[in-house]
């Protein structure tokens, strides 16, 4: 454990965890959108920024989700520097994705009004976080869809930018794990459609043999079947009808 | 050629080499940098091949292709030695009269230089005003070699820094670099040695090395002459840093759009190893390195360190936030030491003779030279070598020949792209790392541009801010979206749709990119629009107040009665 203070409150911290990890196991608010428990740490909304003051005494501005906590370190998350780079961050994220509620409701947060900047239209929601792309390669596995092109262009896309992924399996983390909702997905009538910024996907579901429900894309069930090395026919029942 | 086994073996092979070459005969040296074969140096070397032959001074005469000796506005350029006579826009056409001369023992008088000054012909290369008030310690050798002959470098006394260091003990190298107080030639200006101790300590045993031959900037070039022109100096400092580092692999990343120094540093690797002075049990000391060429892909970004390993490692180039030191974990996760092409470049210099020798030269906190390329509104376009300290006015107008067409000065902006500019009122500043940004600039990797006084600084702004706009790699918020913000307001006050507000916003975008961007490269764009903000103001406001622009540059007549 290291001794570390955050606003004033004096904590102890297990080794290895990262500043925004100590801070949020002592009910301490950073906001972050980026950020994201299942897959490492990335740094690019930069919203969790704090002010850090080592043992040494060295001060600098780091980013909570990347920078780990080191006995004697002193941690201010929101002091009137921090305010002024949040907003402005936030104001950037609300010309790119006017449309998006969750940028709305962290503006009227953080008193941000906008209006400022010129607006954005077709980024639908995406503020680039790569959180979908990061937790299909690092979680899922596949990397079936993954950022391409640089700065201003970039964007969220399938392999060569083609409609249909065939990696794709269709389990939807990539839906769960977008902080904006700016991927949807919407399972009905043994189809699953997944809607992401520039293109959508159908999958075939699978029917439970003893309920009945769709629960799971074929291609899901498939793909697990194979990476855990089961049959196939494992799967006919869904997990409900298993217990 | 049987491999060196023994620093004797050297020694042998050194003295073969001078003994052959006879002190008496002249030397036709052609730059063949990149430069110059714009000029069409390569049909100049190849006239003089024949002209040579034709006039049958063969055995009196050798003619040599040199790397870029840096006076590129002069191309192409041709000395001949040991008169040290010195020819400039020499053409095909010239190459006879050139010959002819040598062997009456006269000079061609009207290829001469001529000292706008004086109206005086000038001879002797060394009396050339732009040479003058140089001190050339890493690229002056450009021009006494061969850059694909590793018996030229060996001639002027190459590999003896590495025989000289292979006989220390590597924390000896270490000290002697901490000491010589050489910083990062590539920008940052971190102390060079304790970069190499901190590698050397890591607890791993696989460590790397890396020369960054990434050149972006635009405009900047002295790398390029550096790898093209003197490809062993920079391999014999890495060797020499591998040594004390106890780093038995390196890659050399060099810019895809280089061709000429991918091949010559090839050609260099290849002939090293063939002597056995890379590879496996070096000059016999059992000391084992090779080095690979990595070639970029065409991303400015992957000049910066961690996106440069990305890179390296097969992945999108991309930074990472640097709290753990790629001195820990670079590489594939290991230890790496990466340094400029020019800082490896300084290494051999500094074990040669000494840190106290190499210390003395420069200021307080910058010690020895620094090559800077000189371009934009200047007479004297070209590399130039100068102490830490010169000014900027010995640098413009000393060397570079002040602003050509009777134009007035109005600034220069250092470091490149997101570098800062600075005005005519700060041109006694002594140029070191700590200087520079100290004026809102920074060292970077080197370049600096002159600007005259039509040129507008909001355009200026507008077009850096564009070109790093383009290079951001977008993952981070605040570079990726800050800039594209950015560049739509500057380009709005270009147009004559700037609004009072304007200045105000952009200072606050600017003081967010420079607080919360992940890389450097984000961090300092914003130093050309802050920059001319502070310096410039006026323009700005005539831009947006009266819709005019003061250097005639933006056509905002039109577009703002709209």
């Amino acid at each position: 454990m290291v001794k570390i203070t955050i606003n004033g409150r004096n904590i102890n911290a297990p080794e290895g965890v990262t500043v925004l990890h100590a801070a949020r196991e002592n009910n301490i608010n950073i906001p972050t959108l980026c950020e994201n428990e299942a897959v490492a740490p990335y740094g690019a909304c930069r919203l969790c920024l704090v002010e850090i003051k080592t043992a040494k005494g060295r001060q600098r501005l780091v980013t909570s989700c990347l920078y780990q906590v080191e006995e004697g370190l002193t941690v201010q998350t929101n002091t009137e520097r921090i305010q002024k780079i949040r907003k402005m961050l936030i104001e950037l994220l609300l010309a790119r994705c006017p449309d998006s509620d969750v940028i709305q409701q962290m503006a009227k947060e953080h008193g941000v009004t906008g209006g400022r900047l010129t607006p954005q239209t077709g980024n639908n929601k995406c503020i680039l976080c790569a959180n979908c792309a990061r937790t299909c390669e690092e979680v899922v596995g596949v990397s079936a869809i993954s950022l391409s092109k640089r700065g201003v262009e970039r964007e969220l896309t399938t392999p060569f930018g083609e409609d249909n992924s065939d990696d794709c399996i269709g389990c939807g983390s990539c839906s769960y794990s977008c902080p904006t909702g700016a991927i949807t997905m919407e399972d009905k009538n043994g189809t699953r459609k997944i809607t992401w910024p520039h293109n959508e996907m159908k999958f075939k579901m699978k029917k439970c043999s003893v309920c009945g429900q769709f629960w799971a894309p074929v291609k899901q069930v498939e793909y697990v079947a194979k990476t855990s090395g089961t049959p196939v026919t494992d799967y006919d029942i869904c997990p409900n009808c298993r217990e | 050629m049987a491999k060196l086994k023994s620093f004797g073996d050297l020694e042998t092979l050194k003295k073969s080499i001078t003994g052959k070459r006879d002190p008496k005969k002249s030397v036709i040296a052609i730059c063949n940098g990149t430069g110059c074969q714009a000029y069409g140096c390569k049909s100049v070397t190849a006239a003089f091949q024949d002209e040579v032959k034709k006039q049958n001074l063969a055995d009196k005469v050798d003619v040599m292709p040199i790397g870029c000796p840096g006076f590129c506005e002069r191309g192409t350029l041709v000395m001949v030695r040991p008169q040290g006579i010195f020819y400039q826009r020499v053409r095909p056409k010239d190459v006879p009269e050139v010959v002819a001369a040598i062997g009456k023992n006269s000079v061609v008088d009207r290829l001469l230089f001529t000292d706008r000054q004086t109206g005086a012909k000038v001879t002797h290369e060394s009396d050339v005003p732009f040479y003058k008030k140089q001190r050339r310690l890493i690229i002056g050798n450009n021009g006494l070699i061969d850059s694909t002959s590793i018996d030229d470098y060996l001639a002027i006394g190459g590999y003896n820094a590495l025989a000289k260091a292979l006989k220390m003990k590597p924390e000896q190298i270490i000290d002697e670099v901490k000491k010589s107080g050489l910083r990062g030639r590539g920008g940052a200006g971190f102390p060079t040695g304790s970069k190499w101790e901190t590698t050397r300590n890591a607890h791993d045993e696989v460590k790397y090395i890396i020369a960054n031959a990434d050149e972006g900037d635009p405009g900047a070039f002295m790398d390029r002459a550096l790898v093209e022109g003197n490809p062993h100096s920079v391999l014999e400092g890495m060797i020499i840093g591998a040594y004390a580092i106890g780093s038995h692999q390196g890659y050399m990343y060099i810019r895809n759009e280089y061709p000429l120094a991918v091949k010559n540093m090839r050609t260099a690797i290849q002939m090293a190893e063939e002597y056995g002075l890379l590879g496996k049990n070096i000059l016999g000391t059992g000391f084992d390195f090779t080095l690979k060429i990595q070639r970029g892909g065409g991303a400015f970004i992957c000049g910066e360190s961690t996106a440069l390993m990305a890179s390296l490692e097969g992945k999108v180039g991309e930074p990472r936030a640097k709290y753990v030191h790629t001195s820990e974990q670079g590489l594939w996760g290991k230890p790496t030491n990466l340094n400029n092409v020019e800082t490896w470049a300084n290494v051999p210099i500094i074990i040669n003779n000494g840190a106290a020798w190499y210390s003395q030269i420069g200021t307080k906190g910058s010690k020895g030279t620094k090559i800077f390329s000189l371009v934009g509104n200047i007479t004297n376009t070209g590399l130039v070598e100068v102490p830490m300290g010169t000014t900027l006015k010995e640098i413009v107008f000393d060397i570079g020949g002040g602003i050509p067409k009777g134009r007035k000065f109005k600034a220069v902006q250092t470091g490149g792209p997101s570098g800062g500019v600075i005005p005519e009122s700060m041109l006694d500043m002594p140029v070191d790392y700590d200087e520079l940004t100290k004026a809102g600039s920074m060292m970077g990797s080197g370049g600096m541009i002159v600007m005259d006084d039509k040129t507008c600084m909001v355009d200026m702004a507008r077009y850096y801010t564009e070109f790093l706009e383009g290079e951001s790699c977008g993952k981070c918020l605040p570079c990726r979206e800050g800039l594209r913000h950015m560049k739509a307001i500057l380009t709005g006050i270009t147009e004559g749709r700037g609004k009072k507000e304007d200045i105000a916003l952009l200072e606050e975008i600017c003081a967010t990119l420079g607080d919360a961007a992940l890389c450097q490269l984000g961090a300092s764009a914003p130093n050309p629009v802050i920059s001319t903000i502070r310096h410039f103001r006026a323009e700005y406001e005539a831009h947006i107040n009266e819709h005019k622009c003061p250097a005639g540059v933006c056509k905002i007549g039109a577009a703002a009665v709209k």
